[in-house]
């Protein structure tokens, strides 16, 4: 059986849920085959052989649209005869998801937590409710699409370098423009990020955002911002965290004045481990949290940040 | 201009999550449902295109009768008229054939809807809507001004923005800031009453997924909470093992 995994990169290098969907291919069992839409160096794709591909087809070029790189997709799931196709959730794989499903006839699902269970048919496991719940779901058709949510498999590296071939494919005219675009602020991508440090209303201004900032450059990580925060232009839109912004699954999540409401929890309880800083003990994120403190985030977390910079 | 604008009905978002018959179905006894977040931003946009621009709005959902309050709540927003597609939405594929049946022979400029509904989350529909009508589709919409017989859009792209132009027809699947969400005003819901609801069989589709069984997460270890600064970094450390 051959299995396409679609990766994707940043910046010339692949993202680590790429290599996790490619992992994930691999315990599937099968040939595994990675396909690369746009520029990624070839030496870059050819790292993906110690995560289990056996070759890598890249295919140049810039996608403006998902109709483009769905046919890209869908024509690579020909070519190689395969039943199955595995991409890491993304905007950009939901968006060329479901083009390819329609495309293949196959039976699509997202959200995918688990390895499939084949003992009766095909089926996985999936969050749902925003991760509140989960379903076994059953995919019926020949063909099938899974997108696999991030750390549902460990990275593994096991030597080997993949050959990289170029694929070509005749492409539509693509009907859609790309006539701008804007970066986020901060380095490190918010949906790809390890560590996650969130601020709330309890911050009471974009003035003392610093300390945030500073908590979150000594940690390496991404910093977001619950949904008032940004509904009052104190954080860009980019940052909110939350049921209706972006959904984050880090291995540690810190909330800094963030009382919890559950739509912000509904966007962080994919974290492996969250970090509670509030002066209100009442507060409901405590009761989703791993870790707490009671205190005052002015005092806490520049303590915190010099405690964190002593031990490095 | 014409504009369809897809709803789902759902769990308001503080619904307790529970299962019945052997965790083989959600158990609704209890749940206020409501119009998806997401969607609401999809009407709202859409109330506001009519304001500004002038266009018909049509509301759909595919549903069983339990969702027409749902809808009725769509059409006092400000949408002219709705359609029910009388089916339960079984899966992403299902409801986008629903979808494309509807629209095809309807000549609608766009196509409106939530980037994903709160449920089952799978956010597929609005790219199977698109191919199934051979049209762009755009997810997550946060900005859709119409130019002509174009419209500029803002999309969220990973580690940004993209600033994208499309020509009419499309799919947009939207998310804040798209639009100030409306809450509708005692005339909205006095004509709202009136508004046509037109009800329409389904088209047939062969099943493609099945929820097989639920399961709920597993509970939380419970918080171990630090009294100190030292013994949080502490925790993190050894406990934790993240620094």
């Amino acid at each position: 059986m051959s299995i396409l995994v679609v990766v994707e990169s940043s910046e010339g290098k692949l993202k680590k849920a790429s290599r996790e969907a490619v992992c994930y291919a691999a315990q599937v069992g099968g040939d595994v085959i990675a396909l690369s839409l746009g520029d990624t160096p070839e030496a870059e794709l050819a790292t993906l052989g110690a995560n289990g591909a056996s070759k890598v087809l890249n295919v140049a070029g810039s996608f403006s649209s998902s109709e483009e790189a769905a046919v890209a997709v869908s024509e690579a799931m020909n070519s190689i005869d395969a039943n199955l196709l595995v991409m890491a959730q993304s905007a950009k794989a939901d968006m060329i998801g479901g083009r390819v499903a329609v495309k293949q006839d196959a039976a699509l699902v997202s959200n995918v937590v688990g390895l499939p269970d084949t003992t009766n048919g095909f089926s996985v496991k999936v969050s749902i409710f925003s991760s509140k719940a989960f379903a076994h779901v059953a995919l019926k058709k020949d063909k099938k699409i899974l997108i696999v949510s991030k750390n549902t498999v460990d990275v593994k590296e096991e030597g080997g370098s993949a050959n990289v071939e170029a694929f070509s494919v005749s492409l539509p005219d693509s009907k859609v423009k790309v006539t701008g675009e804007e970066k986020a602020s901060g380095d490190i991508l918010l949906t790809d990020a390890e560590i996650v440090v969130s601020g709330g209303r309890g911050l009471k201004g974009p003035e003392n955002w610093g300390m945030v900032e500073d908590l979150a450059k000594t940690l390496g990580a991404a910093t977001g911002c619950s949904k008032p925060v940004s509904d009052m232009d104190w954080r860009p839109h980019s940052e909110h965290v939350g049921q209706t912004g972006i959904k984050v699954a880090p291995t540690l999540y810190i909330a800094i004045g963030i009382s919890g409401a559950i739509q912000h929890l509904a966007g962080v309880n994919s974290s492996k481990y969250i970090v509670v800083i509030n002066k209100d003990e009442e507060a409901p994120f405590f009761k989703a949290a791993d870790y707490g403190i009671v205190g005052d985030a002015f005092e806490v977390v520049p303590k915190l940040t010099e405690a964190i910079k002593a031990l490095k | 201009m014409k504009i369809l604008v897809c709803i789902t009905h759902v769990p308001d978002t503080t619904s307790r999550i529970a299962f019945t018959d052997g965790n083989t179905k959600f158990d609704s006894s209890g749940v206020q449902y409501i119009i998806g977040p997401y969607d609401d931003y999809a009407i709202a946009r859409a109330v506001e295109l009519k304001e500004s621009n002038g266009a018909s709005v049509t509301v759909l959902n595919v549903g069983g009768a339990e969702t027409e309050p749902t809808i009725r709540k769509a059409l006092a927003i400000g949408a002219d008229d709705a359609v029910r597609v009388n089916a339960a939405p079984t899966d992403a594929l299902f409801v986008a054939k629903q979808i494309a049946n509807v629209a095809k022979n309807g000549g609608y400029d766009m196509i409106l809807m939530g980037r994903e509904s709160i449920d089952y989350n799978g956010g597929q529909v609005h790219a199977m809507v698109g191919e199934l009508l051979g049209i762009p589709s755009l997810s997550p919409v946060m900005k859709l001004e119409v130019d002509g017989n174009a419209a500029k859009m803002s999309r969220e792209v990973e580690g940004g923005k993209e600033f994208v132009e499309v020509a009419m027809p499309f799919v947009a699947g939207c998310q804040e800031p798209i639009a100030e969400w409306r809450i509708p005003n005692m005339r909205g819901i006095m004509t709202a009453r009136t508004k046509p609801l037109n009800v329409v069989e389904p088209v047939a589709t062969d099943e493609a997924v099945a929820y097989v069984k639920y399961e709920q997460p597993a509970p939380k270890a419970g918080v171990k909470m630090a009294h100190s600064v030292e013994e949080l970094v502490d925790l993190l450390k050894n406990d934790a093992k993240v620094l």
